[in-house]
């Protein structure tokens, strides 16, 4: 059986530490060469907007950040699934790690879409069917985060924040489409946020490229603070003693 | 199968009893809705045009907030002094008896919002048609928000805050069961027909008559670890 990495090993918080502080460096490089090219690409490659101008350009961060925040609940969600289902203890650390990055590509997708919205309808905000459902995802994450503090026995906090999360994960659907079912009954003829659909396709690599940079950015991020979980958690733990032990 | 239906009954009759022995507990959540209920109208003025087209979304509110608030309620005082843990010790399926709390909580603090409601209307000067709308759909849609709520309910068992966490928890899950509650009232006021919106809200009800129960299980026997 030599050769052959027994992956379920690293389902240990005791040897996936190690091996999540390889990866970091990894991801992190990748993340902030993804994101030199997308920057470059967005701001010199791409043609200036006919119609909106230079204000456009925030869509290379605005479109990927709204579409990492939908992803990582859906990943968060995922985890916490796998943890209640073979009730291991990294899949909640994950979970709990993943949580504060996704709200943070929440808050960030609601804060440029309204810096993009000024210059571009004219205002800050409008009761649109994709901005209120990006308002209910942030308002789900910090749900999760708040219940997550709240409960001192970090594994019952685990599981109630996995249970929460599946709910979340089920109805976000529901929530989307009664948000767009309202939003065309009562929005009558304002701004509407549907984009003609030609665009240019430098500006679709300019997305992509920013979308696998906060893609890889948020994969180094959570490993790192998973890796602080894992400390805080096994702190006792004969292992982690001997970290510290090492270091000094 | 009888066993169990026994069971969720006795469960049932249980809280129901206890209720009418503090119906304090019981009004409050139907006070706190016709309070919210006649505090729009001294804020916003008292113009009978306005208030028939903000009437359906206020009252909605009204009743989605009166609902969070008994929520703590819901398992609390069974939790404090042990009789969750019997139940959950006990052989009839926790989920039979988790159902049988949650239809008389539903009576007894969903049921009066309905009943209530009505009479609310009549100070918005809805239209009678209309409020046989907004009847049916507290109808359909006060269980879905006392289905909801539990899960928040059993989760933050316990839990520092857990009153404030509730809110937090599932104010964003009721946005569904607003937008087509509220949607139904609009809906007949504007002319156009409820008959979607009350379909969808019933939807909404069997999804969460079916799923909410597992969920509230799995919260309560985490709780009770």
């Amino acid at each position: 059986m030599k050769g052959i990495v027994n992956w379920f090993s690293f389902s240990s918080p005791q040897t996936f530490y190690p091996l999540a502080g390889k990866m970091v460096p990894w991801f992190a490089a990748v993340a902030a060469l993804l994101a030199a090219a997308g920057l470059y690409v967005g701001f010199f490659v791409a043609p200036t907007d006919h119609q909106q101008g230079e204000s456009y350009r925030i869509i290379f961060v605005h479109v990927p950040v709204s579409w990492m925040s939908m992803f990582l609940y859906v990943v968060m969600a995922g985890w916490a699934g796998l943890g209640l289902a073979l009730n291991t203890r990294l899949s909640g650390m994950m979970a709990s790690a993943l949580a504060p990055t996704g709200a943070m590509f929440a808050f960030l997708s609601l804060w440029t879409g309204a810096l993009w919205g000024k210059p571009t309808w004219g205002t800050y905000w409008v009761w649109d069917a994709r901005l209120t459902s990006e308002l209910v995802l942030f308002f789900l994450y910090l749900g999760f985060l708040a219940l997550q503090a709240a409960i001192d026995d970090p594994r019952r906090a685990d599981k109630a924040g996995a249970v929460l999360a599946l709910v979340g994960v089920v109805n976000i659907p529901i929530i989307y489409f009664s948000v767009q079912w309202w939003s065309t009954l009562h929005q009558g003829a304002s701004v509407s946020i549907t984009r003609s659909p030609t665009m240019a396709a430098t500006m679709f690599t300019g997305m992509i490229l920013m979308a696998l940079a906060f893609w890889m950015y948020s994969i180094a991020v959570s490993l790192v603070r998973v890796r602080a979980i894992i400390l805080e958690r096994e702190r006792h733990a004969g292992w982690a003693q001997e970290l510290r032990e090492a270091a000094a | 199968m009888s066993e169990v239906l026994a069971a969720a009954i006795g469960v049932m009759r249980r809280d129901l009893l206890l209720a009418m022995r503090r119906k304090s507990d019981a009004l409050a959540s139907l006070f706190f809705f016709v309070i919210v209920a006649s505090l729009f109208p001294l804020g916003l003025g008292p113009e009978p045009e306005m208030l028939r087209r903000i009437g359906p979304g206020v009252l909605w509110v009204g009743a989605l907030l009166a609902t969070i608030l008994s929520l703590a309620r819901l398992f609390a005082s069974d939790y404090d002094d042990g009789t969750l843990e019997q139940m959950a010790l006990s052989p009839a399926p926790l989920v039979a008896l988790v159902l049988g709390k949650l239809a008389a909580h539903w009576l007894v603090t969903g049921l009066p919002l309905v009943v209530a409601a009505p009479v609310l209307a009549l100070q918005y000067g809805l239209p009678g048609d209309t409020i046989a709308v907004l009847v049916a759909s507290l109808l359909l849609g006060t269980p879905v928000l006392g289905l909801v709520g539990a899960i928040g309910a059993a989760l933050t068992l316990g839990v520092r805050g857990g009153g404030l966490l509730v809110a937090l928890l599932v104010l964003p899950l009721y946005v569904p069961a607003l937008v087509f509650g509220a949607g139904a009232v609009d809906a007949n006021l504007a002319g156009t027909g409820a008959e979607a919106h009350l379909s969808l809200l019933g939807a909404g009800l069997v999804v969460a008559a079916f799923f909410a129960p597992w969920a509230i299980t799995a919260a309560l026997r985490i709780a009770l670890e």
